[in-house]
Order: structure tokens, then C-alpha cells, then sequence
């Protein structure tokens, strides 16, 4: 807990959200981190839609996809699902 | 004290006085399932439904657990919302009865209370509350069907009240109240519908860093009932504490002003003092019972006894300091109890009885009385015993049994 947190007086009450999710990073959930293999990868673009946190994006002017590591979890299955076996899992 | 508007006289049973008094409330969604004793509440209510009398949506689910998660829902996006039940039903709700006191929505619910299994049975005792008295919501104990009524009107306003703002039980002993006629005054339907208002509610800071209303809309979307980390889950329980607070002074301030209009008060709303001013020994307890205490302290007083009753109508928030003061003079106490806490030393309400007495300094004898499970019937002989007893430990001055029960076969 750092001294930033906020009193109980200064919340909202009933735990309404007062910052997007997108600010509560949970990357440092992770305990493997998934890599890829430019080679092997198709950009069948399979993983960004099993990815349940939205941490793989299409990046149009690279003509790529990139992970975000601030918000994987670490959970594998875009490595589970990767028709050409491109993702690995690698300990942190 | 005299009412300032007209009312009529209707003989309703506990259960009647209830739908009837959430009709007048003007309830947008009303989610329920059927139980003993309860089970006349949402029946009229359905009828009032179906005979377009009200324009509430009523649900019917699937079980309890259920019909709160639809009432938790329909009230975060702002609509008031009614429900009630008893015994197995009430357990059964558990969970949710903590979901909807910290999402902090002011639903309203009558419990019709009665024991719980097993073994099995329908009749009346306060197992069923008193195991629930811990999940955050304000919790009203009528002492007839007249008090339920009022204490249902009542609620959604304290339910609703920007400063509180929690659910409320209000809970009428099963049988003895919610299936016995009485005369209840009752009044015009516009009354009440001014009486309660159109639900308020207080800005919240969004995701968005918008302050907007805290209710479920499209125009201000926000996030309720997220996961809390120990960083934070503790800040918003201390909320709910000061909630609790602030429902002591709310409570009040709704019964006086409902005293005005209706000419009815129940001591200060909170707690109800029955000769207590000049009483050597005094009976504590909840609902219906005082009643029949009362009677008995009558024919006592008549016989120059100085015995009182204290009747706690809100056990939460608990009144600390008003059971401290009603009971300053009295120097011994009889509390009762009609639900049990097995292995705890007595019941609840002579836990928190014992427990207001303690910070102060002349420690009256206090013992508990377990009485009425399972729908046992307490006469006024057996009230009349218990002052007697208290008699006697003035006399001894001693308690040689903390913990008593009354009718029971040994």
C-alpha cells in the first residue's frame, strides 16, 4: 500500500470504479510470458481473438500484431491456439 | 398526539399490511419467492399486480437467492424495489444480502421470521434474522400490524436516504403478526406517496472522471460491484459502518416526521421505553413479545411494582448509547432472546445488551431469558415469572442462572 491509495472518506461508495480499467495494470500477474517466433507466424491474427484480456492488438502500419505485456496475464492459451505452434511460453 | 390527515381502518393480518403498505410506496420492481409465513405478502401483491392496481414489474424466480439478485440489479439502476421472506428463504439469500448492503442498494424486504430447519418447522422465532444480522442491512422489528405498516413506509425512506443509504429488513414475528387481523389505520394513497418521494440519489466519481447520479445509466456508464484488493476492500467497509451511523440520526428524523402525519410514534423510532423512568427491573426484548410484556408491566404497576420494558425496534444500527441510558436507573434486567447462538453464552440480544451495559459503571444484574422457539407461545404468566425472578436476584443479590428458558421441559 503506498501513501497515493486514498482514504475512506475520498472514495466513491459502493466500490464505483473512479479509474478505467485500464489504468490497474495486471501484466505482473504473469509468471510465463508468451514469445513469438517471426518466422514460424502466419498473422492469422487466431491469437488476438482468443486473447481474453485484449493484450494482443493489430498494429495496422506495422502490419503486425504486438503483445502487451502491461495487461498479459501470462495464461497461454494464445499459445495453446496458434495453428503453427509460433507462441512460446517462456518463464519471466 | 393527533393525526393530521384522515385515515381509514382496514383489518389486515401483518402479512396484508406489508403489500399494502408497498403498494402505497409507489415500488417499481418487486422480485420475490413464496415462503411460510411470508407467503400472503407476495400474494396480495400479485394481486394488486395483476389487477393493474400497481405499475410495479413483478418477478416471479426461480428461489430467493434469485429473487434478491434481481432486486440488487433492478435497484442499481435506480428503481425502488421491494422483496420479502422468512426462515430458509432469508438463508438462502445469504450471499446476496452482503452483495446488496456493500453495492449499497436500498432495497427494502419484510421478513415474516421464522425458525429454521431442522428439524423443520413454520412457526415463529428470530433465527432467521438474528443469524443475518451481520450482512450490513438495517434491521426494524415491529411490534404490531400496525408498526409494520409504518415501518415499511418508513424504510424506503431511510433505505434512501443519500446519507444511509443500505437495505433495510423490516421483520414482523411470524404468525403472531404476519397472520393475525388487527385493526390498521391506513392512510390515503397519496399521502404516502408524497411521504416517500422519488427516490435521490448521491454523484459518485466515474472511470470517465465525470461526477453522475449512482445508478446504472447508459448516459453516465460506471462500473458496480468490482474486485477490491486488500488495498482497498477494508476503505469500503469502513463506509458502510459510518452508513449504519448515519442511519441512527435518519431513523429518527423519518419517524418523527411520520409521528406528525400519523399521530403514531414508537418511542424515538429507535427504541421504546415502557415505564422505564422510575423501574428498579426491566425486560428487554424485540417484536411482538412486547406486547404481552406490556400487559404484564400494566398489572405489575397496578400492583405497585416498578417494572419497565425496553423494546429495541432498530437492533441495526444497534442504539449503544440509548440502551445505556433507558436502562441507567434499572438494576436488574431481564433480556430476551427468541433465537438462540449455540455455544455463545446466551443470544444475540443479550450479547449486545450485556455488552452496552459493560462501559458503564454501575453493572445492573443482566440475564438472558431464551424463549418462543420453534413458535413455543410465552404467556403473560411466564413474563410475570420473569420479573419475578428479577425480584429475587434483588433480594439475593445475586444471579445464580445467567441463562434461563422459559417453557422449556427439562
Amino acid at each position: 500500500m503506498t501513501s497515493q491509495e486514498k482514504g475512506w472518506k475520498e472514495i466513491s461508495i459502493a466500490a464505483v470504479c473512479w479509474k478505467p480499467s485500464t489504468e490497474f495494470l495486471t501484466g505482473d500477474w504473469k509468471t510465463y510470458k508468451p514469445v513469438r517466433d517471426l518466422e514460424k507466424c502466419t498473422r492469422c491474427l487466431l491469437c488476438v481473438i482468443f486473447c481474453p484480456d485484449g493484450a494482443i492488438h493489430w498494429k495496422s502500419d506495422k502490419g503486425d500484431i504486438e503483445f502487451d505485456y502491461s495487461f498479459c496475464k501470462g495464461c497461454g492459451i494464445c499459445a495453446n491456439e496458434c495453428p503453427v505452434k509460433a507462441i512460446e511460453m517462456k518463464l519471466e | 398526539m393527533k393525526s393530521l390527515v384522515e385515515q381509514k381502518v382496514l383489518a389486515l393480518n401483518g402479512d396484508e399490511a406489508v403489500a399494502y403498505a408497498a403498494k402505497q410506496a409507489d415500488v417499481d420492481v418487486v422480485a420475490a419467492y413464496p415462503i411460510t409465513p411470508q407467503t400472503i405478502i407476495v400474494e396480495r401483491f400479485s394481486e394488486y399486480v395483476a389487477n393493474g392496481e400497481v405499475e410495479t414489474a413483478f418477478i416471479c424466480t426461480e428461489s430467493e437467492h434469485s429473487a434478491l439478485t434481481a432486486c440488487l440489479a433492478a435497484s442499481l439502476t435506480g428503481a425502488r424495489t421491494f422483496t420479502a421472506s422468512a426462515s430458509a428463504g432469508l438463508a438462502l439469500m445469504h450471499e446476496m444480502l452482503f452483495v446488496t448492503s456493500g453495492c449499497r442498494a436500498p432495497v427494502v424486504m419484510a421478513i415474516a421470521n421464522r425458525a429454521l430447519s431442522a428439524p423443520i418447522n413454520i412457526h415463529g422465532d428470530q433465527s432467521d434474522t438474528m443469524a443475518q444480522r451481520d450482512s450490513g442491512w438495517i434491521q426494524i422489528y415491529a411490534e404490531n400490524a400496525q408498526e409494520v405498516y409504518d415501518s415499511v413506509i418508513q424504510a424506503f425512506r431511510i433505505a434512501e436516504h443519500p446519507d444511509v443509504l443500505l437495505p433495510v429488513m423490516v421483520c414482523l414475528d411470524g404468525f403472531q403478526l404476519s397472520h393475525s387481523v388487527e385493526n390498521v389505520n391506513v392512510f390515503p394513497d397519496e399521502i404516502v406517496k408524497k411521504f416517500v418521494e422519488v427516490r435521490r440519489f448521491p454523484k459518485v466519481l466515474t472511470h470517465e472522471g465525470k461526477l453522475a447520479l449512482l445508478k446504472l445509466d447508459p448516459e453516465n456508464p460506471m462500473t458496480m460491484g468490482p474486485l477490491a484488493f486488500p488495498n482497498y476492500y477494508f476503505e469500503f467497509k469502513r463506509q458502510q459502518e459510518e452508513a449504519m451511523k448515519n442511519a441512527l440520526e435518519v431513523i429518527r428524523q423519518v419517524h418523527d416526521e411520520y409521528a406528525r402525519i400519523s399521530g403514531r410514534n414508537y418511542g424515538d423510532g429507535l427504541l421504546d421505553y415502557y415505564y422505564l423512568e422510575d423501574a428498579e427491573i426491566a425486560a428487554v426484548c424485540l417484536g411482538s413479545t412486547a406486547g404481552t410484556v406490556k400487559t404484564v408491566v400494566d398489572e405489575l404497576r397496578a400492583e405497585g411494582v416498578k417494572a419497565g420494558l425496553l423494546r429495541i425496534r432498530t437492533l441495526r444500527p444497534l442504539p449503544f448509547e440509548g440502551i445505556q441510558k433507558a436502562l441507567e436507573n434499572v438494576k436488574a434486567i431481564a433480556v430476551m432472546d427468541r433465537s438462540m447462538s449455540f455455544g455463545g453464552y446466551g443470544g444475540a440480544v443479550f450479547h449486545e445488551v450485556r455488552h452496552a451495559l459493560y462501559d458503564y459503571d454501575k453493572h445492573p444484574f443482566t440475564v438472558n431469558y431464551i424463549y418462543g422457539l420453534g413458535g413455543r407461545d410465552t404467556s403473560p404468566m411466564q413474563i410475570r415469572e420473569i420479573y419475578r425472578d428479577l425480584q429475587e436476584i434483588l433480594e439475593k443479590n445475586r444471579v445464580e442462572t445467567p441463562i434461563r428458558y422459559v417453557g422449556l421441559r427439562e
